[in-house]
């Protein structure tokens, strides 16, 4: 019984920075949809900047706020110089540019920090608390966590249901045309979304790195898992994309705790779970497209 | 009568007088546009004026609704000029068009289906600032049908419900000129007179100038004050609505009535 | 104002396939899939695909008989390389799926290969590289079915959740497959026909590597043939059918899912053998030689080449395989060190892919030939130009 809680309590910790990055998948997605399969790559980056300051004698959260900072720029920059030329085009060719700028980050990153492997610092412990005399594996970093993603998820509520570059935001996103006519700036407002779901991305891309390694392709992974958890949701929801994401992490947290050497095969069943959501419901657990389509 | 070019001199102020005046709000002077070789526009000239309805009419493909698209700046013309009370707005951007006092409705009504009906208005406003709450009641007062359902989603709206969001969202941007692409179609024909019977009043009433962009040319000309006849991208008539309603040779050849 | 385009572009003929204006990626695909030379060359199709392959192997043979042992390795790789993208770009170009997960179906069939190879008495090689292309079939098949109901990004992730996943079975089984170790690929012995065929070619000494680059080079030559065909055949025109007139071809009575399967089956097939290949040529397979940068590295050489056209996969290939020495002598003349300068290849794929995805969405070949199109439509009809044109409406 212990052992399962444990194992739970390990997979929605895990879950919830799934979810944070399928967040920042569904952002893009529903402003501009692309999927940016770069999402990863580029929270890599802002993830070694953040280290840089680190080693630098910076603090934590000196770091942290210039990664978030860093990424908010990336994307906003992603967006307004490469991805700009091929949006509304084929979905192929943007599938394509943002598969290159996964590999030209990636690779940039090994050029200019290296590919060894760095351990990441986090700002609260990795002990459990104790609870009645044992160990859960409830740790303050994986309260930090949670916190931090709950936090960043809330700010984007308010973000979207009540202010109006909100209400601009999302009508862009739905509507380019009747949001132009209607005299929103449609082109900054998709800057600003690249901007922040690669805030968000970035802040899914330290919260995984906190307390353990990174290396160029630490976050590879992630980029399956997060979009995995995205599609479990439907790609158009918010709110699927962090259901999806706890889905997932419970799900693999499982694989890895009950099957023996499970670890190897944690990849393997997130692309089981895929092709099945995919077989069952191809529009995802909560998918509105068929109100899209109407 | 449209087609004699006055001066365009009439100054700014005093456009949304009483409907007497013949102020020239919007000016097209030669326009075309093209799809890559192929001109949809071939030197399209007319005006709208305050306190009118203009009509555009034509059959499929005559390039009614890339006039109204090449108005507001979302296609770009390869000739001519527009405009807008004196103002050259042919290299405006579309965004600022709005804030120009030009709303343009586009085709299949153009509403925002995953939004409210109340976010929808409010996008409306969004350019103007803050919008006092009374200029939303006033846009409920006229449409009491959106009012009952201003919190359900756009998408659940009727097709006539659409189009009163539309263009109470339109009217919300306090436009001096309101471009109304294909208000008609797919909707019942007493729905269709409810609303030009509403658009009649606006114009009379704020001497607002509409361009009304019609397939259904019967519906139009019974409300307009001034038709403009297109065929395949050319004007080949302009003249008051009664005139064009009598022309029976004119009717039969390009609006199919 | 779509109305207007069905009858021009019925009445411009084949416009579908020769519409100039539309620089897509995967919507240029013309029917040729090497076009040149059409002076000289038999009209009909497969007479001139077997010339071609005469002539493509006449100099093959030339080719590998003048290069040295490294070179010889190096059009090794390049045969796998091509052999992969070929089947790539047949899926990608012809039917508009794309695929990031096609490293994963090398994989299978370089762990195939390699256990066949591992037995006391190995099969021959022929049979051995069927073998892999029958599992790599398989499991492509498999995937097919489920990538026929997904497209654009749903299907590029579900792809690359199959190049992430897959390899992690050959680790969960490491008694039969070697864990991240992977297996030690024996090579396979030369036939004495071959000793004796160089002998008197070239008089060159007929080594292992030399055979092995021989071995590459006759599967490449046999793949790309067949695929050659198969584009020009009618499952070809149905695939383009598939991918530019979707709603047309459904009702005119395709299946589009069982078109879209068979185009995974034929691509996977290719990747089998393309596995197979890999896996004697390096005489290894692991884990770690199927990463997601094999499935981009893959991607990136159909894309330069241009989608759809076989010379362009070949042309990509070479740049995969030509391009990383060169540009990793480059980083090192500016002072990077080795794993920094190692990396500047993936770097410049990954450019390369963003700025031909802008500028030249059609790549080499389509580029090229696009021109030419575009010079012959101006010349053409104007009917032709309006259907083009009236896409924007």
């Amino acid at each position: 019984m212990d052992y399962f809680v444990n194992v739970t309590i390990t997979g929605l910790t895990q879950g919830i920075i799934y979810s944070a990055f399928a967040l920042a998948l569904v952002l893009i997605w529903r402003s501009t949809r692309i999927v940016n399969f770069a999402q990863g790559s580029m929270a890599a980056a802002t993830t070694f900047i953040a280290l840089a300051l680190i080693q630098a004698g910076q603090s934590y959260w000196v770091a942290l706020v210039v990664a978030l900072v860093s990424g908010f720029v990336l994307g906003a920059l992603v967006e307004r110089v490469i991805i700009r030329p091929v949006e509304g085009g084929p979905e192929l060719n943007a599938v394509i540019v943002t598969l290159g700028l996964f590999v030209a980050i990636q690779a940039l990153i090994a050029i200019i920090f290296g590919s060894s492997f760095q351990s990441f610092p986090t700002p609260f412990g990795v002990r459990g608390f104790q609870v009645g005399g044992s160990t859960i594996p409830l740790t303050p970093t994986s309260l930090y966590v949670i916190g931090s993603v709950l936090i960043t998820m809330a700010l984007l509520v308010a973000l979207f249901r009540f202010t109006r570059v909100g209400l601009a935001m999302r009508a862009s996103a739905f509507s380019q045309e009747v949001a132009r006519l209607l005299g929103v700036k449609v082109g900054g407002m998709l800057t600003l979304g690249w901007g922040l779901a690669a805030v968000v991305g970035s802040l899914s891309g330290l919260l995984i790195a906190g307390g353990g390694f990174v290396y160029p392709a630490y976050m590879d992974s992630l980029i399956v898992f997060g979009f995995v958890a995205a599609i479990i949701g439907g790609l158009d929801s918010p709110v699927g994309a962090i259901v999806g994401g706890l889905i997932l992490g419970l799900a693999l947290s499982y694989v890895n705790g009950y099957v023996e050497r499970g670890s190897a095969l944690v990849s393997v069943a997130a692309l089981v779970i895929l092709i099945v959501v995919l077989l069952v419901r191809p529009g995802g657990l909560f998918s509105s497209t068929t109100a899209r389509r109407a | 009568m449209a087609e004699t070019h006055g001066s365009t001199a009439m100054s700014a102020t005093g456009t949304t007088g009483g409907t007497a005046t013949t102020t020239r709000l919007l000016e097209v002077e030669g326009l075309s546009s093209a799809y890559g070789p192929v001109r949809a526009l071939d030197g399209v000239s007319l005006s709208a004026e305050a306190g009118r309805i203009t009509a555009v009419l034509g059959a499929n493909g005559a390039g009614k609704t890339t006039l109204l698209r090449t108005i507001s700046g979302l296609v770009r013309p390869v000739a001519g000029r527009v405009v807008l009370d004196g103002e050259d707005i042919t290299k405006a951007s579309v965004e600022s068009m709005v804030g120009r006092g030009m709303a343009h409705v586009p085709e299949g009504r153009g509403v925002i289906a995953e939004l409210t009906v109340d976010e929808n208005l409010r996008v409306g406003a969004l350019f103007r600032g803050k919008v006092g709450k009374d200029e939303f009641d006033r846009v409920y007062d006229l449409f009491p049908r959106i009012a009952e359902r201003r919190n359900n989603a756009a998408h659940t709206l009727s097709g006539g419900e659409r189009q009163m969001l539309v263009i109470g969202r339109a009217l919300l941007a306090k436009p001096r000129v309101l471009l109304l692409d294909e208000p008609s179609l797919g909707l019942a024909p007493r729905i269709v007179a409810q609303i030009f019977g509403l658009l009649r009043q606006l114009v009379d009433a704020e001497g607002l100038s509409v361009l009304l962009v019609e397939q259904n040319a019967r519906s139009a000309l019974s409300v307009a004050d001034v038709g403009v006849v297109l065929n395949l991208g050319r004007v080949v008539v302009t003249d008051s609505a009664s005139t064009l309603m009598g022309d029976e040779d004119l009717r039969h050849a390009y609006l199919g009535f | 104002m779509s109305d207007l385009q069905s009858p021009t572009s019925a009445a411009a003929g084949k416009a579908t396939d020769d519409a100039p204006t539309t620089s897509t990626a995967g919507a240029n695909a013309p029917s040729a899939p090497t076009g040149t030379g059409r002076s000289f060359l038999p009209q009909s199709t497969l007479p001139r695909h077997l010339v071609v392959l005469v002539l493509s192997a006449v100099l093959a043979v030339v080719l590998l008989e003048v290069s040295s042992p490294y070179q010889n390795s190096q059009i090794a790789t390049l045969s796998y390389y091509a052999i992969a993208a070929g089947g790539l770009t047949v899926l990608t170009g012809m039917n508009g799926q794309i695929s990031l997960g096609h490293g994963a179906l090398m994989a299978a069939g370089a762990y195939t290969t390699a256990l066949f190879l591992d037995a006391d008495e190995p099969l021959p090689l022929p049979v051995i590289l069927l073998a892999a292309i029958v599992v790599a079939t398989v499991v492509g098949a498999l995937v097919g079915v489920a990538a026929a109901r997904l497209h654009g990004p749903y299907l590029a992730g579900a792809t690359l959740a199959l190049a992430v996943g897959l390899p992690g079975l050959a680790i969960y089984f490491h008694d039969i497959f070697g864990g991240e170790q992977g297996m030690r690929v024996r090579a396979p012995q030369a036939p004495d026909a071959f000793e004796s065929f160089v002998q008197t070619v070239s008089g060159n000494n007929a080594s292992s590597t030399k055979w092995l680059a021989y071995v590459g080079v006759i599967c490449l030559l046999i793949t790309y043939f067949f695929l050659a065909n198969l584009v020009r055949s009618r499952i070809g025109r149905t695939w383009r059918a598939v991918r530019d007139q979707e709603v047309a071809a459904e009702l005119a009575g395709i299946n589009l899912g069982a078109w879209r399967v068979l185009a995974f089956v034929v691509s996977a097939a290719a990747a089998g053998l393309a596995g197979g290949v890999l896996a004697i040529v390096v005489r290894l397979a692991a884990p770690s030689g199927f990463t997601l940068v094999l499935s981009l590295a893959l991607l990136t050489a159909i894309v330069i080449g241009g989608l759809g056209s076989l010379l362009g996969a070949l042309l990509g290939s070479a740049l995969l395989v030509f391009l990383p020495p060169f540009v990793t002598n480059l980083g090192s003349d500016f002072g990077l060190n080795g794993t920094e300068a190692a990396q500047l290849a993936p770097f410049v794929y990954g450019v390369v892919l963003i700025v031909a995805m802008i500028f030249a969405p059609a790549g080499f070949v389509g580029t090229i030939r696009l021109r030419r199109m575009t010079a012959k439509a101006r010349r053409g009809s104007a009917a032709q130009a309006k259907a083009a044109g009236a896409n924007g409406g």
